[in-house]
């Protein structure tokens, strides 16, 4: 036991000390390891919060992290794919501490209309405190107020949309629909308020209408749309949304966030893929510059190695030897890679102002400041798939060198 | 041949091992980059020509201030003859004028607001994909034949088919009622949900007629055979419009500046991705090259002292890299080319994929598309920088001093 121990110490310090004979080349290494490092955390840092934005985004364009709907619903959304409101049993399942919040919503394609023009819009009739609740982030509202109950006959607009049409608040519009038994159903509304939302395709599309108010004008009686619930973490949603489709029945649909916008589903799924895929690349290009350092300090130390082996130095230690000055290696340039990486996020962490191209983002429905998202979970993925893999690698040249034939290496000058 | 050349050929071949992985290493990034370079060029490719071949166009004639504004006030005179005049002058029939209001849209069973198309039957299917992908029934049999052709979803959510009749409720350019009685014959599947769901075209001259338009229209719309003739179609377009101060001509980046964007922002990451890895194979070329220097001091040391200038040395291990760099190049993108071709005939997916691809109007399976550039760009900036990296342990040789050289072991 003695003796281990004295040797572990010995080889470790003889790693150390081989590892800055040739400074010149360590710091080379040195360098591409940090490189390297840095470019796998920031860069899956960008894209985690570029992909954040989006889910959240697209969160808060259908807020509800799960959502109840007819079985055509989502299909064909219309008035006549109605469902009732939560009775007593779905009630009681919503009182769930894993629930947030919730609210019934009546979403109907509508037209609207004012003097100067007319435009196809979404009406949402909505409880408004719960809606809050829910996420609708009252600060939005630049002009006027948010609506202040189911019965409110007032309507709350995009700033978008107000200049489409021409309108303003105070003014009065007509809103058009079609009430279940295809008869259209219209009536006028006064502008009580204007949102602003981060993308401007969503401010020309939901106008607010109090439940209430739509459900009379619609002929819905106490009839809705969908039924939106909110938990604590969007990204985990599987603890508590199989108790509500429980409840909820087979006669309705329940879906979670990541099914009902499948895009925004397959891009959290597609994110984890890419972080694995970068990290691995970047990998492989580090591993041909680590392997060939290792070569070339094991070949000009051929003679030395050799010496040793006649000392009376096992392979193994040799090989353990090798391995630990790869060791000290890769962990000086993780070290530095990801101080590097937190050093360069940490500022940056009121985000990037990427406008220049934010007709693009709002394409992939991101917005346009990109606010990078540190993830522990990838910083270990990035370190442990470099220590793994990159002793996994050096395992070549340390095997190489203990298998040297002790005689013959110590013939060569 | 050369001596330097031959000597630098051996020299890289007294340590084949270190060769190898630095050639290994611009193998590697050299092949990334090819597939990478080429599968980016397909899919920006795609995503643009769907995008415009499906509705856009390549550009666009409209009255001022109609792109950031589109009332159905801002639309301009005589648009048909404009379009016949354009198609004269062009000497294509790729141009087709169009109109567009919003519409309530009843079935018997449900009603939607839509926004309504007015198209010239005729050169439409010039312009648009949409008319050749009719799933069912066929398209318009007369410019004021009172028809209309919807999509798919919109068909299945109205509850029609073939043959039913929809009423169009809306208002026309003058702010009076317009309404109207039209019989679906069409029925299109583009693919796209958002598209299916929502476009319904009818003829151009009904359109005029239903929503008291006279003889104007909106836009016209014109394609070029290739999106790299789109600039010299637009000066010509530009001169057919001069006359006519009230009208602007729009090209595809303007009337779809999200695209464009959307392509930069993906570029900028890739571009970013990419130089990482050419940092990286940099970095292994001045590791290679500066430990083959420094072991060679001695060697350097000797052929200094007969005489050897150092100019002659640095130029030897230039001439080692590159040809370690060429080797790198050529089977790099060799085997890149190859990979790229295979995947450019069988095409490749991915999981998920299926979902983002139709948010940018792509097929579901990529093709890479092959060409010079995309073989080559990446491939010769790792050239380039693998040159440079060379730079510094060729320099090191001008410090020399042939007798201290000469001791070092």
């Amino acid at each position: 036991m003695m003796t281990f121990q004295l040797s572990n110490t010995v080889i470790f310090i003889l790693a150390w000390r081989n590892l800055w004979r040739n400074h010149r080349r360590t710091l080379i290494m040195l360098s591409a390891i940090t490189v390297g490092v840095w470019a796998m955390i920031f860069m899956t840092a960008l894209m985690r919060g570029m992909v954040d934005d989006m889910l959240l985004n697209g969160i808060r364009n259908l807020p509800g992290e799960v959502q109840i709907h007819h079985l055509q619903f989502l299909d064909d959304p219309g008035i006549n794919n109605s469902i009732t409101a939560p009775d007593a049993k779905l009630l009681k399942a919503l009182q769930s501490p894993e629930v947030k919040a919730w609210t019934t919503r009546v979403r109907v394609p509508a037209v609207i209309s004012s003097e100067r023009d007319s435009r196809g819009i979404t009406l949402l009739g909505v409880e408004p405190g719960r809606e809050v609740q829910l996420g609708f982030d009252i600060s939005s509202i630049i002009e006027g107020r948010f609506l202040t109950g189911n019965n409110d006959s007032g309507l709350v607009i995009g700033a978008k949309l107000a200049e489409r049409l021409e309108t303003r608040l105070g003014k009065r519009v007509v809103v058009m629909s079609q009430d279940p038994d295809n008869n259209i159903a219209d009536r006028g509304f006064r502008v009580v308020g204007i949102y602003k939302a981060k993308m401007d395709s969503l401010e020309e599309l939901n106008i607010y209408a109090g439940l209430t108010t739509v459900q009379k004008l619609l002929k819905l009686e106490d009839k809705v749309s969908e039924i939106a619930i909110t938990g604590k973490d969007y990204r985990h949603v599987e603890n508590w949304f199989s108790t509500i489709k429980l409840v909820a029945g087979q006669t309705v649909q329940t879906l979670p966030w990541y099914e009902i916008d499948k895009y925004l589903g397959s891009m959290l799924a597609m994110m984890d893929g890419f972080v694995l895929v970068w990290i691995i690349v970047i990998f492989l290009a580090l591993s041909f510059g680590l392997v060939n350092t290792l070569v070339m300090a094991v070949f000009e130390r051929t003679r030395e190695i050799g010496l040793m082996q006649a000392l009376g130095m096992r392979p193994n230690m040799i090989l353990y030897q090798i391995l630990v000055e790869s060791f000290f290696l890769l962990s000086i340039g993780l070290l530095i890679g990801n101080a590097l990486a937190i050093g360069t996020i940490l500022p940056l962490q009121d985000g990037i102002d990427i406008s220049v191209v934010a007709k693009g983002m709002e394409m992939m429905g991101s917005s346009s400041i990109l606010y990078p998202a540190l993830k522990l979970n990838d910083v270990l993925l990035a370190n442990i798939i470099v220590i793994t893999l990159g002793l996994l690698t050096s395992f070549l040249p340390a095997w190489h060198a203990a298998s040297f034939d002790p005689v013959e290496a110590l013939g060569k000058d | 041949m050369n001596i330097t050349l031959r000597m630098a050929w051996r020299n890289l071949w007294r340590h084949k091992r270190r060769t190898w992985l630095t050639v290994g290493a611009m193998i590697f990034s050299n092949l990334l980059l090819v597939f990478m370079i080429s599968l980016q060029f397909g899919s920006y490719r795609m995503m643009i020509d769907n995008t415009l071949k499906s509705y856009t166009g390549h550009m666009q004639v409209q009255l001022e201030g109609y792109n950031d504004d589109s009332k159905i006030r801002n639309s301009f005179d005589n648009i048909i003859p404009l379009a016949e005049q354009l198609r004269q002058t062009l000497n294509t029939s790729r141009v087709a004028a169009r109109g567009v209001a919003f519409a309530m849209t009843s079935s018997e069973m449900r009603s939607y607001g839509l926004q309504i198309v007015g198209v010239e039957p005729g050169y439409e299917p010039e312009v648009s994909t949409l008319s050749g992908l009719l799933k069912k029934g066929q398209f318009f049999s007369g410019n004021n034949a009172e028809e209309i052709i919807i999509g798919s979803i919109l068909a299945r959510n109205l509850r029609v088919d073939i043959g039913a009749e929809l009423t169009l409720l809306g208002s026309g350019r003058d702010g009076s009622f317009a309404a109207g009685v039209v019989l679906v014959t069409g029925i299109f599947e583009s693919g796209s949900n958002d598209v299916d769901r929502s476009m319904a075209q009818i003829p151009l001259g009904y359109f005029q007629s239903l929503f008291s338009m006279g003889n104007q229209g909106h836009n016209i719309v014109i394609n070029a055979e290739d999106l790299s003739l789109v600039d010299v179609l637009q000066s010509k377009v530009s001169h057919v419009i001069a006359s006519r101060k009230e009208l602007v001509l729009l090209d595809w980046n303007q009337l779809q500046p999200g695209l464009q964007q959307a392509i930069q922002a993906d570029m900028f990451s890739a571009w970013f991705m990419y130089a990482i890895l050419i940092v990286l194979v940099a970095f292994s070329v001045l590791n290679t090259q500066l430990m083959s220097v420094l072991e060679r001091t001695r060697e350097f040391g000797i052929m200094m002292a007969l005489g050897v200038k150092p100019v002659r040395l640095g130029a030897l291990v230039i001439t080692e890299t590159t040809l370690m760099s060429t080797l790198g190049l050529a089977i790099g993108a060799g085997l890149g080319a190859l990979l790229a071709y295979y995947l450019s005939l069988v095409g490749f997916s991915y999981p998920g994929m299926e979902e983002m691809a139709g948010k940018f109007n792509l097929p579901d399976r990529m093709y890479p598309s092959l060409s010079l550039l995309s073989v080559f760009l990446g491939p010769c900036i790792v050239f380039i920088c693998s040159l440079l990296a060379s730079v510094y342990p060729a320099l090191r040789l001008f410090f020399l001093h042939p007798v201290s050289a000469m001791r070092t072991v």
